[in-house]
């Protein structure tokens, strides 16, 4: 029994690791030796692809449009869903619980079905292909996700500590930014998390809202795919990059991802 | 039914342990006969809980042997030791009726159901949960909760021994008491022996018949209620029982006398030798001192009242002012006058003791 | 648990996420609305259609053809999601250094772009340059994803079950660290059994966790585009043309704006539907 409870996870995450390092494994190869046989690790290892990557402008804008998209869009989300998540923690009022599911819907709605209308619409506001239209396109789901998970955390702070911290004199915006946002610190990680997992890694909309200019590097990289024929060597660097930035997030969440979950909602 | 022996007992939850601060518990030995009600008694930190749980098999100890009925159980797990234990918050199977929460470790062991039937009613009785066997466990309220765990302790019939890690800890303060005496009643009723773990010393005193107090990994006194209070055997256990406790002062000894800040003090002991040890206190209740013409000088520092009793707090010591004061409590029944500023108490010899580096001489 | 006291300023507090929330839902389900009942034959010119495109899009072959692979597609995905991501949260360690390893690197291929993930895999399967095609050849199975509709079929699935179940996983390793010692001890003291601890004690407590995650994984592999999308891009043929690579091909690729709005919302209503079935049977029992 016990050799199951150690090979499970470990079987596991080999099978987790092996694409990556796949992918890893062609990115220090050059497409031609990709193409021309099979090897297990590059028999000519290069970082020519990382190179190409780094100082080609149409390649690390991708990265840099995606991260700043991203960003926003994590600032964005929390930060309209802390007073709203307050509010549907702490008040009743007209319409809460209505509102609170049909939030929760709009986590249902396939992508598909926005991309178009998205389309239409961001044109209209001329927002098209600007950062600004991916991070609030992307509001549609990380906002209801980012009230659902503060919700949840606020929820366990008792409402003495308001009332103590209104007693002692406490004016509402410095109880909230003093108070109350350092107790809930590892709830807004938690939603922090989720939205930027959740933004980095949509694609669909980020591509029919940008063309140029805020191009995610998701888009350079189906780009090349198709036009420019397979270079594969290039695709792998560029692939291996994007996995980056999620690593160090969770890197640094690593302590809140057991219990974070369990704190909030769950 | 068990005799439970503890022999050489120690543990350690460090791989290897260096020196005394490792030990969780400090090596004991000691006998509990059949049948009793114990109470483990002590701060949090002190090993009770680990004590526990190496009695009923949750933990296997570093060194020594636990033996029921001179049997070698140090490594038998939980499910040969035919112990039951009840935790510290309700542990109840929430998705089975209460009828079948209480049948569970008899069908486990594979009873007949008619048998189950019949125990499982008797016990249900017993705890006063008949009405409620058909509910669902988890719609109960945190006490009925609490007596579904006991119960399903009480169930086996072959159970030694029943464990109580605090049990009373998440019951409303109005319901902790009606708890603590239809315990009180079943051991009464059942015989079996009861270990209760508790911090609580109203817990303790009144629902065992004797006390082990714990301290620091060891098992400092045992004794029942009364031998605990009118004898301590160490400074801790004075500390520890009794509201307030018992009042600790540093003596010396010359020529056969107790002294305290040069005051003669007569004691239980017949002090023919020196006492050995490195720090001599002498320890006195508050119940047995009193104020008098003369005895030790103090100074009136405080009054509180607590009802039917006054505690009233001195201060005594400071021949020179670098010299240390030290506060002794006393109390004082609510009709007696307590006098203000300078005063002279008198401890009653025949409770008041010596301890060496906390220990009571002989 | 916090008091709530009826405050009507609670709106000032939601005003802004109602506002961000419609401005991108109301108004495009607006739009969505207003086409999936007007026919246009180009120049701006609406005229009304009724519930024509629904009828359409209800009873043509290929809506039912893509729905019945999606719904293949999700069933399958979540028989094996859950109950393999439930064994491994089970099988996990409970303390140590090796949890926060094993954490961090369960979570790699969750923050993954999803063109990433299935350009991975296209990568990958490939029976040639692949680790994955190749070594599945080399044991004897004639496997080309790009040619045959079965081995396409079994890398999404393989992908899927790659990228998701580590969310299942996580969701359901908080659930079981939740559950104190004493309930495993008492267990212990009463004699049960291995199956019996996780019958009785390790699954009733996942329930709220493994609610919330059936339902995500269902939401998600309903609504899935990207992934499938890179990698057979709906092929070969349509064999792996899922409701959203449908309804994109239609709505961005034909722009027939009708047929795509009708489709649109039916294809909503069918998630909410589910979801919400799903939901309630999953809490009946909850009763607080």
């Amino acid at each position: 029994m016990k050799a199951i409870r150690i090979l499970a996870p470990t079987l596991y995450i080999i099978f987790l690791l092996l694409p990556i390092y796949w992918l890893l494994n062609m990115s220090f190869k050059t497409t031609n030796e990709i193409l021309g046989g099979f090897s297990l690790w590059p028999r000519e290892f290069t970082l020519a692809n990382y190179a190409v990557i780094f100082t080609d402008a149409t390649w690390y804008t991708g990265y840099l449009n995606s991260i700043t998209y991203v960003a926003l869009n994590t600032v964005i989300s929390v930060a309209v869903a802390l007073p709203a998540a307050y509010a549907f923690s702490r008040f009743r009022f007209l319409g809460d619980k209505h509102l609170f599911f049909w939030l929760l819907t709009n986590r249902m709605a396939p992508a598909a079905v926005f991309a178009l209308p998205f389309f239409q619409l961001y044109s209209a506001v001329g927002l098209f292909d600007t950062h600004i239209a991916v991070a609030l396109a992307h509001c549609l789901f990380n906002i209801p996700l980012a009230v659902w998970i503060l919700e949840g955390f606020m929820s366990g702070i008792p409402r003495e500590l308001d009332e103590t911290a209104y007693v002692d004199g406490y004016s509402f915006p410095r109880f909230f930014t003093r108070i109350f946002m350092p107790t809930i610190a590892s709830g807004i990680g938690v939603a922090a998390f989720f939205c930027f997992m959740f933004s980095w890694v949509e694609l669909l909309l980020a591509k029919t809202l940008t063309s140029v200019e805020a191009k995610p590097i998701a888009a350079t990289m189906t780009r090349t795919a198709s036009t420019s024929g397979y270079e594969l060597g290039l695709l792998a660097a560029a692939g291996a990059l994007t996995i980056i930035p999620g690593a160090v997030v969770i890197w640094f969440v690593r302590n809140y991802i057991a219990k974070g979950f369990a704190l909030g909602r769950v | 039914m068990a005799k439970i022996t503890l022999d050489q007992l120690a543990h350690s939850y460090v791989p290897e342990p260096k020196d005394d601060a490792d030990w969780a518990l400090k090596t004991m030995s000691v006998d509990w006969s059949d049948g009793g009600a114990y109470a483990l008694l002590g701060p949090s930190g002190c090993g009770k809980s680990t004590l526990l749980n190496i009695i009923s098999g949750l933990l296997t100890p570093s060194q020594g042997k636990v033996l029921f009925d001179d049997r070698d159980v140090t490594t038998a797990p939980p499910e040969e030791r035919n112990i039951a234990q009840v935790f510290q918050f309700p542990v109840v199977y929430d998705t089975m009726t209460v009828y079948d929460n209480l049948a569970f470790p008899l069908r486990n062991r594979g009873m007949p159901a008619g048998e189950v039937d019949s125990r499982v009613r008797e016990i249900a009785g017993m705890i006063q949960l008949e009405d409620m066997l058909d509910r669902r466990a988890a719609g109960l309220t945190a006490d009925g909760k609490q007596k579904i765990s006991l119960g399903r302790g009480l169930v086996r019939p072959d159970v030694n021994v029943i464990m109580f890690d605090e049990p009373l800890t998440v019951i409303d303060p109005h319901l902790k008491w009606q708890l603590r005496s239809q315990l009180k009643a079943l051991h009464q009723q059942i015989g079996a022996t009861m270990i209760y773990v508790t911090h609580d010393q109203t817990e303790a005193l009144t629902f065992a018949d004797q006390v082990v107090v714990m301290h620091d990994g060891q098992m400092v006194q045992v004794g029942t209620p009364v031998e605990l209070f009118e004898r301590p055997q160490h400074t801790f256990v004075g500390h520890f029982i009794g509201s307030p406790g018992m009042n600790v002062l540093p003596c010396k000894v010359e020529s056969g006398t107790a002294l305290f800040e040069g005051h003669p003090v007569p004691t239980i002991h017949s002090l023919h030798a020196h006492p050995g040890g490195e720090r001599l206190e002498l320890g006195v209740r508050p119940e047995f001192v009193r104020f008098a013409e003369d005895g030790i000088p103090v100074r009136v520092t405080k009054v509180a009242d607590a009802g039917r009793y006054r505690i009233v707090e001195t201060s005594a010591g400071g021949g020179d002012e670098s010299a240390a004061r030290h506060t002794i409590r006393l109390l004082v029944p609510e009709d007696d006058t307590v006098p203000s500023g300078g005063a002279h108490l008198r401890f009653d010899p025949a409770h008041t003791q010596i301890y060496a580096d906390g220990w009571m001489i002989e | 648990m916090a008091r709530k006291t009826t405050d009507q300023k609670g709106w000032l507090f939601v005003a802004p996420v109602v506002a961000l929330v419609m401005f991108n839902a109301a108004i495009p389900l607006m739009t969505v609305v207003n086409y999936s009942v007007q026919e246009t034959f180009g120049d701006n010119v609406f005229f009304w259609h009724g519930i024509g495109w629904f009828q359409d899009v209800l009873q043509s072959e290929r809506f039912q053809a893509a729905l019945g692979r999606q719904l293949l597609f999700t069933g399958i995905i979540l028989a094996i999601e859950v109950p393999l991501g439930v064994a491994i949260a089970l099988a996990m360690p409970r303390k140590g250094i090796w949890v926060s390893v094993c954490l961090v690197l369960m979570a790699l291929p969750l923050l993954i772009p999803w063109n990433v993930v299935g350009a991975i895999w296209n990568i990958y399967a490939l029976p040639d340059i692949g680790l994955f095609g190749r070594v599945i050849n080399e044991l004897g199975f004639d496997y080309n994803f790009t040619q045959s509709p079965f081995a396409a079929w079994f890398t999404l699935i393989v992908m899927d079950v790659w990228h998701w179940t580590s969310l299942v996983v996580l969701l359901a390793y908080a659930g079981l660290s939740s559950i104190p010692d004493a309930y495993y001890q008492a267990a212990r003291i009463d004699g049960a059994k291995r199956w019996a601890v996780f019958r009785y004690i390790q699954l009733p407590k996942m329930r709220r966790v493994l609610t919330i995650a059936i339902l995500l994984r269902f939401m998600d592999s309903f609504m899935i585009y990207t992934e499938p999308f890179v990698l057979t891009g709906g092929g070969p043929g349509n064999s792996t043309t899922f409701l959203s690579i449908d309804l994109v091909k239609i709505a961005l690729g034909q722009f027939d704006l009708g047929p795509a709005a009708a489709m649109s919302l039916i294809y909503f209503l069918i998630i909410l539907a589910f979801s919400w079935v799903f939901y309630t049977v999953m809490t009946r029992h909850e009763g607080n």
